[in-house]
């Protein structure tokens, strides 16, 4: 296997079985154990180029977490993108002040154009509707820690399919696992076809379905996405869709699932998932968004060589 | 005797078996409009293989690579005869590269390669039909989804 030593995390495209196993492993490490002073004296740029609250400050605390420290800023305004300088630029400037850059940005393939411009390691924390690997690799943490396994599990992607960048790249992640695949969505938000392409060159058996109710088999996991309303045109249309792909403790009474069945969210939600399924042994998404930490500490690690 | 449909050139190269409808594009590719010399072009010529097919013949040019690599992913069939004394000294069919830098400009308008002064570069990730994935964004595209450049 590559070391992960000074490696980019730039696309779950770019991790094979054995390297996601790995970093999960790390993961597991370093939520069981404290690394008070595994970074000390090493300097992460937190640059977000568009704002998103948690998925900066989970970078923040667990560079902290380490002992590492953090610099950055959140929002475009503050920066000399607004004066004209290209981001390679930006880019080339910073990786002189810190020893790893995490990028948020609003383009697709920011992070990889940073990455092919800076000698530092570059993580990508989101680039707009393409990859978030950290979240992916959260996404599979969560599903390994609440199933034990990874291997052929039955999962249904529901919501949003077509504008959910995580859904997408934790169906292509786990294809590598032998998953079976439903993606339960309106006509209108259909996950894209050439992920469809992707995952029949991996030779993934999968289904498209407008209804929860039209799954059969049991599922192992439900992993849900928000619909959001401005992707809609007609309003009408939008109140449709929010009243079918709406999931309660009863939909999931008249459904099939497994005993052990969980329901993952990246959150934030509106009303897809109903509060009631909180207090559920189903619900594990809580827990996800917390799995951020761990995660991302294990990459931070990993990448900046602290971890074997 | 065979009549020949496109006359010869003297010194040059000969791009033969293109897909008919894609014979412009590999003109462009060339940019036949800035040479100076003998430029033949004939297309909806018959074809046993393609039924109908396009040729380029260009008088005082060699191809780069680069070039051959952009003809490939346009015409996978094409052949190319290299052409000294009016005799073919050479012949080869193109080969479809691995990754490409350059071709035109990614389909994706929210592409970083579309907003900053960056090369597009592709991988190629099906030979037949060729399909692209860009190395930035990542989507996955048809060598017809490309404005060529």
């Amino acid at each position: 296997m590559r070391s992960l030593k000074d490696r980019d995390i730039i696309s779950i495209l770019d991790f094979t079985k054995e390297e996601i196993s790995y970093v999960l492993d790390l993961s597991k490490r370093m939520e069981e154990e404290e690394h008070i002073n595994l970074l000390k004296g090493k300097l992460l740029a937190n640059l977000f180029f568009e704002p998103s609250t948690r998925t900066r400050l989970s970078f923040e605390v667990a560079m902290k977490r380490l002992g590492g420290e953090v610099i950055g800023f959140d929002e475009l305004g503050t920066t000399s993108t607004v004066k004209g300088e290209s981001l390679r630029d930006s880019v080339k400037i910073i990786e002189g002040y810190c020893d790893i850059i995490v990028l948020r940005h609003f383009l697709e393939g920011a992070s990889r154009l940073t990455a092919d411009s800076v000698s530092i390691p570059v993580i990508n924390a989101g680039d707009g509707a393409s990859q978030h690997p950290t979240q992916t690799f959260l996404d599979l943490y969560t599903i390994k820690n609440t199933k034990g396994v990874l291997e052929d599990l039955s999962v249904g992607f529901f919501g949003d399919l077509k504008y959910g960048r995580t859904a997408h790249s934790l169906a292509i992640a786990l294809a590598q696992f032998n998953a079976r695949m439903y993606f339960i969505s309106p006509p209108s938000l259909r996950i894209p076809k050439d992920y469809l392409e992707e995952l029949e060159a991996r030779n993934v058996t999968y289904k498209e379905v407008e209804s929860i109710y039209d799954v059969n088999e049991e599922l192992d996991i439900l992993y849900c996405t928000r619909i959001q309303k401005e992707r809609f045109a007609d309003p009408v249309e939008y109140e449709k869709v929010r009243g079918v792909y709406k999931l309660t403790k009863s939909v999931l009474d008249e459904i099939k699932v497994k005993s052990d069945f969980k329901i993952l969210h990246p959150l934030p939600r509106v009303d897809e998932m109903d509060e009631s399924l909180d207090s559920t042994n189903y619900a594990v998404y809580f827990q996800q968004a917390h799995s951020g930490v761990p995660v991302r500490e294990a990459l931070l690690g990993a990448v900046l060589g602290a971890l074997q | 005797m065979k009549k020949m449909e496109v006359s010869t050139i003297e010194e040059g190269t000969v791009i033969d078996q293109i897909a008919s409808k894609s014979t412009f594009k590999v003109a462009n590719i060339l940019k036949i409009q800035d040479i100076n010399q003998v430029v033949l072009v004939g297309v909806n010529l018959s074809s046993k293989k393609l039924g109908k097919k396009g040729i380029i013949k260009i008088e005082g040019k060699s191809l780069t690579q680069e070039e051959v690599n952009k003809i490939a992913l346009i015409a996978p069939d094409a052949t190319l005869s290299i052409i000294e004394n009016s005799e073919v000294a050479r012949k080869f069919q193109v080969i479809i590269p691995d990754s490409i830098e350059g071709i035109g400009k990614c389909f994706n308008p929210n592409c970083v390669s579309n907003h900053q002064q960056v090369q597009s570069r592709f991988k190629v990730i099906n030979k037949n039909p060729v399909k692209l994935r860009c190395h930035y964004c990542e989507r996955r595209m048809g060598i017809d989804d490309i404005e060529l450049v």
